[in-house]
């Protein structure tokens, strides 16, 4: 009988449900917010709509707008990590000792570090590519419709399943890079771990399909006349970043199945013991983690170039160092993975090697600022949202840059390393450099994906309310890491004096969650004012790449008729040089949606819940109905339908009437 | 910009000739798309042969290569797939004679050589661990089982995309779709092919010549 | 106008203020990154002021023309030039790329040289031997030190002579940890079955703070122990009274101890057997149960 069991459930058991109450409370939150969400649609008989326009659709930029609306909820979710991580700090001192076990405290900050990169950041930059980069090549759609779908499932079917962690056992207490020998078995015997695997495992095979994707959508579907040197900018940097994918996601997926296999098959890659190697997971998890920090990154650095030419009112300098630096980052950032472990003691010209390759890094990034600089310089700038965040990111950015230099000077790093000066480091060049990066993205594209503009009022607002409390929440952690503090800790003794700094942290937290609610409200009324922010000419910003010169919103189709290009920011020299001539209109074809890339998602998330509790029936019959499903859509002779021209002109005719009204 | 003067010029096109253009196109972003994937592939097979070189000592008290490998059956087992590798080839020049029965043949052979050299495979893991050199021992044998393994899961993908190959043909004859599939398939078994020279050389003979 | 000029000015006085308070708060804290008590950390802390410096040199550029740029070119003022194509210039963009690397190549000598100079590895003076020598093991979730010439030990705490060279021998019994006394030296990581090591010297008495700064467990915030630098004689006083107490440390005894547990207690040991550090590294390299009686098999490059 137990034997059965074991075969039916696997290490399920009634103990599962979480007994403390916070993450009780949690997870009974989120259920209930799911409920609701789901009764709303109901009452509102959206499902089919749903199903048919949304979930099945492969219009990418209908999945940009999932991908995006799934990492504002991871950030919101992380951010309620961070205040619960900042609460614990300023209140467990000396004889208190806060409100969190340390159990839950690490398994709440392992999760905000791993929701926030991957399915805050992550999410949201597939996002903004999914919108914008066939727009600016000039193409149709993505090389691979279906696959882009199955992608955005993938990482959907990840993000649910560290939310299932909440309220069917529990997560990691490993920190987000979980190192053995803490993350193995001995040490971590719950299925935290496993949760930690699964849900990267699978959200990261979608990251890797889509960097195959895009790689190929950009080197195979520009537009006519569009040569690598004729990209516009943000173009180049998703080349770089899918380039990067391709190189370090394999090694991700690597490392995170050993550690599998050392937990479940008792092998021993990275024990302590039986001729192990822990120091080998670090290595292999940094040289994917190490590039994946500028996979983020380089995207916004795609978005200023985009939105600092634009708001100037001129033409990007530099053109060709710039491309030029984004090529050198590239291939540089694999060879600094060593700087996140000069404390292992891999001996002096180890250390200084990579010391040295990481201050080489730095070049090329105060390239770019310059050239941003230079491109204001005689300029007409327009202070509107999306450059008040460039200016918020070379603020940050720079100081964040000059703590990354001190870091990678390896005995200044034995100081630094672990410590809260670390944790502000980064947190300064993810937020002040990735998510302003996305937001100045979000709120210049946001009129080309849906027709009108964002309340200018607010946006500003979101922008200074998120940046006095990133200087709020994060100038005393640079303090604290010069005091001697580390990161991680859930208490510490009261005549250290850090008290006072860990509340005014906890403050700036508050300050950015009433960023996040401002930005929320920002939405809603730019939603309801949306017939006088209506973008009619297609281009509000008098912009320079091809997505502008395409109604707003965009067409399902994308282009009309598919441009020939004969310059960079030749939409630019279009308006200005060259005369528009009559469109000749093609009959086209159109990717069918398709509801077998939902059904993957959802039978991934039953995947990895069967290797988490190790229910191997579960586990072997979701991975046959995978293959079925795809096997089923490779048989699939028409995948696509025809889409007539005369369809196409009547619907550009309606727009040419609603722009002269 | 006066849209009065704006006019369009509609073209038809026939379906079938705009499914054929499609079609040049998917060729193209296919084949080099399963090419990108080879690469991210073939990542992922030097990460685990990284890891293999950094634990190939570590024996933990259990055996080392030497003393397990058995040169000879690896010798046939490269050998069946280097022919596997050839009959790849033909199986491509034979769908030119766009004669089914050529090219069943062909994917025939090439099946029943990959399916023995995995038997032979399993049969040298079942061999290991049925007399306790499990991949439980050491870090050397982890390392051991999960690279060959890995490689030999991919032929296993293989031999099941031969046979869907053949479905594929029976059911739609010489398109343009299947000659794409066969096309990405043969590169699929050539790039494994060149995985197993490296595991040959690599693991068998350098562990074999305890280098 | 005046009232707005009124508000500003209080708004003002209230950010001094705050401003004047904090500092005095920040006045009252330890730097101890910032303020070292010994040869390391005081070399460490000089890099960072030298990293921090050199980046100035563009840090101040670019703020400054940051501000200047979009106060000049602002849209609103419609006096200054406006050149919506100039968009390269050769000699402006090779002044970034060199003037940069000009600074990384000082900051990368200085990075090559410091790396090599203050190598955790390297002892701090030639005559090795007369080093003090600690051996130092992260327990869940406790430190432990041993004095293998003295063959005392200490937990949770250990007391070191000022002025002389001291070498730590770091290892673990636990998850990774990392050894770190901020006012002393730099950290290094205490792995279980490998060795680091650590030298360092204080020239102050004191007694500083020393913690884990990597995490290995639910007890890693409570992983802090306390360094108490004396004088030479005081030393040798300590060590004689550690000796005196009558509590021994066998390897089995250090089993025993080596259970997880959370506990800041400070517990004295003499006789220690001084073969516990070697012992619990090479516990590391036992062979599986098959292969235990069989150590012909065993592979040469093992330890």
């Amino acid at each position: 009988m137990i034997y059965f069991a074991s075969f039916l459930i696997g290490k399920l058991n009634r103990n599962a449900i979480p007994s403390d109450l916070m993450t009780l409370g949690a997870a009974v939150s989120i259920v209930a917010g799911l409920i609701f969400g789901a009764l709303i649609i109901t009452y509102l008989h959206k499902w089919k709509y749903l199903w048919k326009e949304w979930f099945t659709s492969v219009d990418h930029k209908k999945i940009g707008i999932m991908y995006i609306i799934v990492s504002v909820l991871m950030l919101i979710r992380g951010g309620v990590d961070a205040l619960m991580l900042r609460g614990q700090q300023a209140t467990s001192v000396g004889i208190h000792h806060g409100y969190l076990s340390s159990y839950t405290f690490a398994q709440v900050f392992s999760a905000h570090g791993t929701i926030m990169i991957f399915f805050a950041a992550m999410g949201m930059m597939f996002g903004i590519i999914n919108l914008v980069l066939p727009l600016q090549i000039g193409s149709r759609d993505v090389a691979f419709p279906f696959m882009n779908l199955t992608s955005f499932w993938l990482f959907f079917a990840g993000m649910i399943l560290v939310n299932v962690s909440l309220g069917i056992g529990d997560f990691s207490a490993a920190g987000w890079l979980a190192y053995p020998p803490l993350s193995e078995l001995q040490y971590s015997p719950t299925v935290g771990v496993d949760y930690w695997i699964w849900s990267l495992e699978i959200a990261g095979i979608g990251s890797l399909l889509s960097g195959v994707n895009f790689f190929t959508t950009i080197l195979k579907t520009r537009a006519p006349g569009m040569t690598l040197t004729k990209m516009p900018m943000f173009a180049w940097s998703v080349l770089c970043t899918t380039s990067l994918i391709i190189f370090a996601f394999p090694i991700l997926t690597v490392t995170l199945t050993l550690l599998y296999l050392d937990r479940t098959m008792g092998m021993h890659f990275f024990t302590a013991g039986a001729g192990g190697n822990m120091m080998m997971y670090v290595n292999l998890i940094w040289a994917w983690g190490h590039p994946e920090v500028y996979i983020l990154i380089l995207p916004a650095f795609g978005i200023f170039s985009e939105v600092v030419a634009t708001f100037s009112h001129k033409r990007l300098f530099g053109y060709r160092t710039m491309v030029g630096a984004l090529v050198s980052i590239t291939v540089l950032s694999f060879t600094v993975w060593l700087h996140h472990f000069f404390t292992m003691g891999a001996g002096a010209d180890v250390n200084g090697f990579f010391g040295i390759m990481t201050m080489v890094i730095a070049i090329p990034t105060g390239v770019k600022i310059f050239n941003w600089l230079f491109t204001m310089y005689k300029g007409r700038i327009k202070f509107s949202q999306s450059m008040l965040w460039f200016f918020g990111f070379v603020g940050l950015f720079t100081v964040g840059g000059v703590a990354g230099v001190i870091l990678a000077v390896p005995p200044a790093d034995f100081q630094l390393h672990n410590s809260l000066f670390l944790v502000a480091h980064f947190h300064t060049m993810i937020v002040g450099g990735v998510l302003f990066g996305y937001f100045a993205g979000l709120s210049y594209w946001f009129p080309k994906i849906f027709g009108y503009k964002l309340n200018e009022k607010l946006g500003r607002l979101t922008f200074y309310l998120w940046f006095i409390g990133f200087l709020l929440a994060f100038v005393p952690l640079y303090i604290l890491g010069l005091l001697g503090a580390t990161r991680r800790i859930d208490h510490y003794s009261a005549s250290l004096g850090w008290q006072p700094l860990f509340i005014i942290a906890g403050v700036g937290v508050l300050v950015i969650a009433s960023g996040v609610f401002v930005m929320i409200l920002q939405h809603v009324v730019s939603f309801l004012n949306r017939d006088s922010l209506k973008d009619k000419t297609g281009d509000p910003w008098n912009g320079k790449t091809l997505e502008w010169s395409i109604p707003s919103p965009a067409p399902f189709y994308n282009f009309a008729t598919t441009p020939i290009v004969h310059s960079h920011d030749f939409y630019w020299d279009v308006k200005n040089i060259i005369k528009h001539e009559p469109k000749e209109i093609n009959d086209i074809l159109m990717p069918k949606n398709d509801s077998n890339a939902p059904i993957i998602g959802i039978t991934s998330v039953f995947f990895g819940f069967a290797m988490v509790w190790h229910i191997w029936w579960l586990a072997l019959v979701s991975l046959f109905v995978i293959v079925a499903i795809l096997l089923k859509r490779f048989n699939d002779e028409n995948p696509n339908y025809l889409l007539s021209a005369d369809k196409i002109v009547e619907l550009e005719e309606n727009y040419l009437i609603f722009r002269q009204s | 910009m006066s849209t009065q003067n704006q006019q369009f010029d509609i073209h038809h096109v026939s379906l079938s000739e705009l499914r054929k253009e499609e079609s040049t196109s998917i060729f193209e972003n296919v084949s080099f798309g399963f090419f990108v994937y080879l690469m991210t592939d073939l990542v992922l097979f030097a990460s685990l042969f990284a890891v293999y070189a950094v634990l190939h000592k570590n024996t933990a008290g259990g055996p080392a290569g030497y003393q397990i490998f058995n040169l000879n059956t690896v010798l046939v087992e490269t050998l069946l797939l280097l022919t596997s590798s050839f009959t790849t080839g033909l199986t491509i020049l034979s769908l030119k004679t766009k004669t089914k029965k050529n090219v069943y043949i062909n994917l025939f052979i090439t099946f029943l050589l990959g399916l023995s050299f995995l038997v032979i495979e399993l049969n040298e893991f079942s061999h290991l661990v049925s007399i306790g050199d499990s991949w439980r021992v050491s870090g050397f044998l982890s390392s051991f089982f999960t690279l060959v393994g890995t490689h030999g899961l991919h032929i296993s993908i293989g031999l099941i995309w031969m046979i869907i190959l053949a479905y594929r043909l029976h059911k739609t004859g010489f398109g343009r779709a299947n000659i794409r599939r066969f096309t990405i398939f043969s590169l699929f078994w050539h790039f494994l092919d060149v995985i197993w020279i490296f595991i040959f050389t690599v693991v068998y003979l350098m562990g074999v010549t305890r280098l | 106008m005046k009232h707005k000029n009124k508000k500003i000015i209080i708004a003002l006085s209230i950010v001094v203020l705050l401003i004047i308070f904090f500092s005095i708060y920040l006045s009252s804290l330890n730097f101890e990154v910032l303020n070292p008590k010994g040869i390391i950390a005081l070399q460490e802390r000089n890099l960072i002021y030298l990293a921090l410096g050199l980046s100035l040199f563009v840090v101040i550029p670019v703020y400054t023309l940051l501000i200047l740029f979009a106060y000049k070119y602002r849209a609103s003022n419609k006096e200054s030039d406006y050149k919506p194509n100039w968009d390269k210039n050769a000699v402006l963009e090779t002044i970034w790329w060199v003037i940069p690397s000009v600074l990384i190549a000082v900051l990368g000598y200085f990075t090559w040289t410091s790396s090599h100079a203050l190598d955790p590895f390297k002892k701090l003076s030639p005559q090795s031997s007369k080093n003090l020598r600690i051996e130092v093991v992260a327990l869940d979730w406790r430190w432990l030190f041993i004095y293998p010439d003295q063959k005392i030990a200490t937990m949770n705490y250990f007391k070191m002579p000022v002025n002389t060279n001291v070498t730590f021998y770091i290892t673990s019994s636990a998850p990774m940890n990392s050894f770190w006394i901020p006012q002393l030296a730099g950290q290094i990581y205490a792995m279980p079955g490998m060795n680091t090591e650590l030298n360092l010297s204080s020239y102050q008495t004191g007694i500083y703070r020393g913690l884990s700064a990597n995490l290995s467990g639910i007890g890693f915030s409570n992983m802090t122990f306390n360094d108490d630098v004396v004088s030479t004689s005081d030393f040798l006083n300590w060590v004689n009274n550690v000796k005196a107490s009558n509590n021994a440390l066998s390897y089995q005894k250090f089993l025993e101890l080596s259970k997880p547990k959370v506990d800041s207690s400070i517990i004295n040991f003499s006789n220690v057997d001084t073969s516990i550090y070697v012992k619990l590294i090479n516990s590391y390299m036992n062979p599986v149960e098959k292969y235990k009686t069989n150590q012909n098999l065993n592979n040469p490059m093992a330890m």
